[in-house]
Formats: structure tokens, C-alpha cells, sequence
């Protein structure tokens, strides 16, 4: 009962008045705001996130995995020790410290680009890649601390029962250990997609406007800075960020589901 | 499927500063099922484990039919192996988990279908095909992984104490299959255990190993009633350490004077091991012994009895004869004649060399 209380107050209520704002114009019903949120410079934004968010989601959770595996395997305890204190600290370090840190060091004149002369190669960090790169930063580290005890569970009786069968290494992976690892992957590449697509701080202090991103997008019309009257198109933009979500989680959820059913 | 004939060449395994085999010579006849016996650490998995080519041995050799597969990989070696559990991969039904070799080895899905259907019939489970691992019972599931293990035709199967995990009953009659199995198929069958029962009722020849060493490699009734050394005498069935004098060949152990089995030991002073089933017991009220402990298992019943001396024997008597033999009767007790092991005296030697911790 608590816990419904909680759940209305912190996501029933914000969600009611989400949207009521989405579907009113001028104090009356419409959906010219929702209309709006998929046009122009909004969709173009909306686009920019779920392209970021996704390369983000796929190369933190490949990179992620990877060393993941590197660290279940090592035969030196401290060093998977290391390795999971580090990603522990660096997967909770966002916001406007990440962008400065950053920017401190490969910025227009950080330590790194100054040092290197990376400048007069056409380095930027401010711009598309760039914030893929940073966000990386923080998705690996996530993706460390998602797969590592997946990795851990993976038998090594699975292992060596399929080299009895004549598997090779790939073919143990691909018919074994992706399929049994598939629900810790997917739960770690969703969580890698949603910190990215919800990620906002790092942006508005690295790039501003110059990367297109909905979370940007939603604080300029809430704020008012650019036009005025536009607080519901930034709840629009909200909502289609859920919706967004929603959709990631449908594919999710019931691959999730199949593949747990193995692991029980 | 026909068995192949291994053999382990002066086989060397450490871990560390822990020496798993120290040169252990073993050779497995085709067609035959041998039991490697040995309490924890012995080495019997590590050179289980060296024949599948999970391990590499620092020394020695392993020869299938001659030739020296010891650098083979073990993805290329013709060996099936069954593991103590949760060995089934748990992605994949029982109907692909038995096919997984013949996947590996792209055989086409009907006829990988087909002969993994066969398998299943011939392990008693012909319609779990479309079952998970973990929509199974352990039993069933050690089947799926015994015909898995099979469906490659090895010529040589490898059981790592593969029923270790399952409940009694299921035990006994899961070791009778896998003999019958075994039988039919001639496939030869090395089956590492713990269990002294299961070895001696299911193997050709059970070799018994102690720190990485061939203790004794015989059949399981030479293994009991002859045992090669003490410590197989008291690994193999329960056995009593008694006092006794040794005299020439002969030893003089509770008032009975026995010929002495194999070599005695230089000190005129042994311990008589003698197994409770050659211990003879009679109720008399002036024979010196007490029936301390009586427990009741079936078809016998295992006392345990005090002498005057304090000396504690188990004997092991007919079941129907355990209310005869209540604790605080009074006994006689006796050995057959027969030829006695014998080894040098322990400070323990006047105890049982098993305790028996039930009591009635």
C-alpha cells in the first residue's frame, strides 16, 4: 500500500498532468501540441536522441561486454577488483562535472588537444561523436557492472560439455553463451539506451544547441528562451520520450522473459 | 559403436604445490567399464579430466587405441562425457541438447532430429524431446546428458561421478542403466566415484587411487577380499584394526592364531584387519564381550561390541538376528578362519577403522 502511494504521487500525478498539458491548446482539447512535437527542429531532435541514444546502447554494450569478459576471466583477483570499484564510481559520474572534465582534457583547449595539437587535425569534441564519446565514458562502466554477474553465472560445465561435443569456442558462444547471456545483454544495452536518451546536463554544458537532442529541446521551450507559450510541447516531447521508452522496453521485456525461463 | 582400449603413461598433474597425479600408469580394456576410486584429491577427476582434454598433464602420456592424443583438443577427441550436473544447456530443449554435437558437425536438423529421438528412447526418456533442463528432474536430466554424451558414437565414455547428485533411489537405478547401456553399446566406460558401492557394483575393475597414485587396479570381489595394501583394505568396505601378535606367517588376533595374507610387517606387534562380516558373534554371558551399539540395515544388522580389553569390533550378523543381539547382550566373539591382512600397529589399531554413527 505504501509503495502504491508512492508510486502514485511520484509517477500517477506527473504523468496526469503530462498529459493534460500534451492534449490542451488555448484551454482547449488538441493534439496540435503532439502534432507539433513531430515537426520540424522537434522531430529533427527527437531523431538526434534515439540516434545517440542507440550508438551509445550498442557500442557501450559491446565494449562493455568485452571487457566484462576480460575482467570474469583474468586470473588476477585485484584486478577484477580494480575494474569494478572504477566502474562502479565512473557509471554514477554524469552531468555538468563529466562535461567539464571532458572538456578540460580534449576540449578546444584542453590539456590533451593542446598538448597533442589535435586542433589543427580538425579535432572537435563538440559536436556529434564527441558526445557519443562522453557518454560512452559513463555506458561502459554501466555495462561492466550489468554483464560481470551474468558472466560469473555462465557454467563452465556449458563450456566443456559442448567442446565434448566438438563445439569450437565460437560456435559454444553462439549456440550457448549469447542466447544464455541474451536477457543480461538486452537489460544492459535498454539501461545503457535510457541513461543516454534521458542524459541532459553533459549536453547543455558541452554542446548547447549544436548537437539536436529532445532533452535539450524540451528545456529551451520549458524555459522560454527561445519562444514563449511552448511549456506544452515540451510535455508533448515528454511524451513521446515515454512512448519511445515504452516501445525499446516491448522489444525487451519479452526476450527478457523467454530467456530467464532457462537460467531458472 | 565399438570400445577403444586408453591407457595413461606415467601421467603427471600439479596444481600449484598440490600434487594431483604423480605418475599414474592405468590401462582400460576395450569394451570395458572401470571404476577409478579414491577419496577427495586423489586425482581420479583431474585424470578424467586429462583424457578429455580439459587438463594437460606436465608429464606422461594418454594413448586411445595406440595412439598419443595427450595435445589432441578436447573438441577433437572421440570421448562422450557426463558430468556430476547441471552440465545440459539450459538455451536449448532435451531434443537439442542431445543433437548439439551432430548441430556442431552440421548433420541436417531432421536427421539430428531423428537420431536424438533414438538416444532419448534408448535412455528410457522418449518424450521429453521438447522439455528444457529445468522442466526436468535431476535423473532425467542426467540421462539427457548421457545420451548426449552418446550421440556422437565415442569410443569411450567418460562419467565424472555423474550420479554424485541425484537421490538414492534414482541412484540405483539410474548405475544399473548406464551398465546395461554400457554393455550393449561395448563401449568402454571410465567412471570416476567416491562411492565404494557404486564402483564395486557396476565396474568390470575398480582402480583405486591415493594422491595421484595406482593404489590397486582389480575386480571388485579380488578388490574386497584381497585387498593389495591397507589403505584399500579400509577405503573398500568397512574394516577392524585388532591387536594382534605376528608370529612366522602367522598372526594370533583374539585368541585365534590366522595365516597371514601378503607381506608382514617387520614388528612382531599389528593390527589384524578383518572385514565385520568375518567376525563372528554368539550370545554368551561368559564370552568378554558387550554388543554396545546394534544397527538394524535390512538384511543385516552391524553391531558394534566392547571386548574386556576395551577393544570395540564391528560385527556384521543376519538382519533377522538383531533382536538376539540387543545392546547390553552379553557375546562371544570369533574370527573365520581364514588369511588376514595385516599391517603395522597404529595408535589408533584397537578402534574400528569406520565409525558407525547410527544408532538404534
Amino acid at each position: 500500500m505504501p509503495l502504491l502511494a508512492f508510486v502514485v504521487i511520484v509517477f500517477g500525478v506527473p504523468m496526469l498532468v503530462l498529459l493534460g498539458g500534451t492534449f490542451t491548446k488555448e484551454g482547449t482539447f488538441s493534439t496540435a501540441n503532439l502534432t507539433e512535437s513531430l515537426q520540424g527542429a522537434y522531430l529533427t531532435a527527437l531523431i538526434g536522441s534515439v540516434k545517440i541514444s542507440a550508438l551509445v546502447a550498442v557500442l557501450g554494450g559491446v565494449l562493455g561486454t568485452i571487457l566484462a569478459q576480460a575482467v570474469v576471466t583474468s586470473r588476477f583477483r585485484a584486478l577484477r577488483e580494480a575494474v569494478l570499484t572504477a566502474s562502479g564510481v565512473l557509471a554514477n559520474f554524469g552531468g555538468v562535472p563529466l562535461a567539464f572534465a571532458w572538456i578540460a582534457t580534449l576540449g578546444n583547449s584542453g590539456v590533451v588537444t593542446t598538448t597533442l595539437g589535435l586542433g589543427e587535425h580538425g579535432w572537435s569534441l563538440y559536436n556529434f561523436w564527441g558526445l557519443t564519446l562522453v557518454y560512452l565514458y559513463f555506458s561502459i562502466p554501466l555495462q561492466v557492472l550489468t554483464v560481470v554477474p551474468a558472466l560469473d553465472g555462465l557454467r563452465p560445465q556449458w563450456r566443456e560439455a559442448a567442446q565434448n561435443n566438438g563445439a569450437s569456442t565460437w560456435q559454444f558462444w553462439r549456440y550457448v553463451g549469447v542466447p544464455v547471456l541474451t536477457p543480461a545483454l538486452l537489460g544492459g544495452v535498454v539501461l545503457l539506451f535510457g541513461g543516454a536518451f534521458a542524459a541532459y546536463a553533459t549536453a547543455q554544458a558541452m554542446v548547447g544547441s549544436t548537437v539536436p537532442l529532445v532533452t535539450l529541446k524540451i528545456a529551451d521551450a520549458l524555459s522560454g528562451n527561445v519562444l514563449i507559450g511552448h511549456e506544452n510541447v515540451a510535455l508533448a516531447l515528454s511524451l513521446d520520450m515515454i512512448v519511445i521508452a515504452g516501445l525499446v522496453m516491448a522489444v525487451y521485456l519479452p526476450l527478457q522473459r523467454r530467456s530467464a525461463r532457462w537460467l531458472r | 559403436m565399438n570400445g577403444a582400449r586408453v591407457e595413461f603413461r606415467g601421467l603427471r598433474r600439479r596444481f600449484g604445490s598440490t600434487v594431483a597425479l604423480d605418475g599414474l600408469d592405468l590401462t582400460v580394456e576395450p569394451g570395458e567399464l572401470l571404476a577409478l576410486l579414491g577419496p577427495s584429491g586423489c586425482g581420479k577427476t583431474t585424470a578424467l579430466r586429462c583424457l578429455a582434454g580439459f587438463e594437460q598433464p606436465d608429464e606422461g602420456e594418454i594413448l586411445v587405441d595406440g595412439a598419443d592424443i595427450t595435445r589432441v583438443p578436447a573438441n577433437r577427441r572421440d570421448a562422450g562425457m557426463v558430468f556430476q550436473s547441471y552440465s545440459l544447456f539450459p538455451n536449448l530443449n532435451a531434443r537439442d541438447n542431445v543433437g548439439f554435437g551432430l548441430r556442431v558437425r552440421k548433420v541436417p536438423a531432421a536427421k539430428r532430429h531423428a537420431r536424438a529421438q533414438e538416444l532419448l528412447e534408448l535412455v528410457g526418456l522418449p518424450s521429453v524431446g521438447d522439455r528444457y533442463p529445468h522442466q526436468l528432474s535431476g535423473g532425467q536430466q542426467q540421462r539427457v546428458a548421457l545420451a548426449r554424451a552418446l550421440a556422437l558414437e565415442p569410443r569411450v565414455l567418460l562419467l565424472d561421478e555423474p550420479l554424485s547428485a541425484l537421490d538414492a533411489k534414482v541412484r540405483v537405478t539410474l548405475r544399473e542403466e548406464i551398465r546395461r547401456l554400457q554393455l550393449s553399446l561395448g563401449i568402454t566406460t571410465i567412471f570416476v566415484t567416491h562411492d565404494q558401492e557404486e564402483a564395486l557394483s557396476m565396474a568390470d575393475r575398480v582402480a583405486v587411487l591415493r594422491a595421484g597414485r595406482l593404489e590397486q587396479v582389480a575386480d571388485p570381489a579380488t578388490l574386497y577380499d584381497r585387498p593389495a595394501t591397507p589403505f584399500v583394505a579400509e577405503f573398500v568396505g568397512a574394516m577392524n584394526h585388532l591387536p594382534g601378535v605376528l608370529s612366522g606367517d602367522r598372526v594370533t588376533v583374539l585368541g585365534q592364531t590366522l595365516p597371514v595374507e601378503g607381506q608382514p610387517p617387520a614388528s612382531a606387534e599389528a593390527d589384524v584387519l578383518v572385514r565385520p562380516e568375518a567376525v563372528l558373534v554368539t550370545p554368551d554371558a561368559e564370552g568378554g564381550g558387550i554388543v554396545m551399539v546394534s544397527s538394524f540395515r535390512g538384511s543385516t544388522t552391524r553391531l558394534r561390541i566392547r571386548l574386556g580389553d576395551g577393544t570395540e569390533v564391528l560385527a556384521d550378523v543376519p538382519g533377522h538376528d538383531s533382536a538376539r543381539f540387543a545392546p547390553g547382550t552379553a557375546v562371544r566373539v570369533g574370527l573365520v578362519e581364514r588369511p588376514v591382512l595385516v599391517s603395522a600397529r597404529t595408535e589408533t589399531g584397537a578402534t574400528p577403522a569406520v565409525p558407525e554413527p547410527d544408532v538404534v
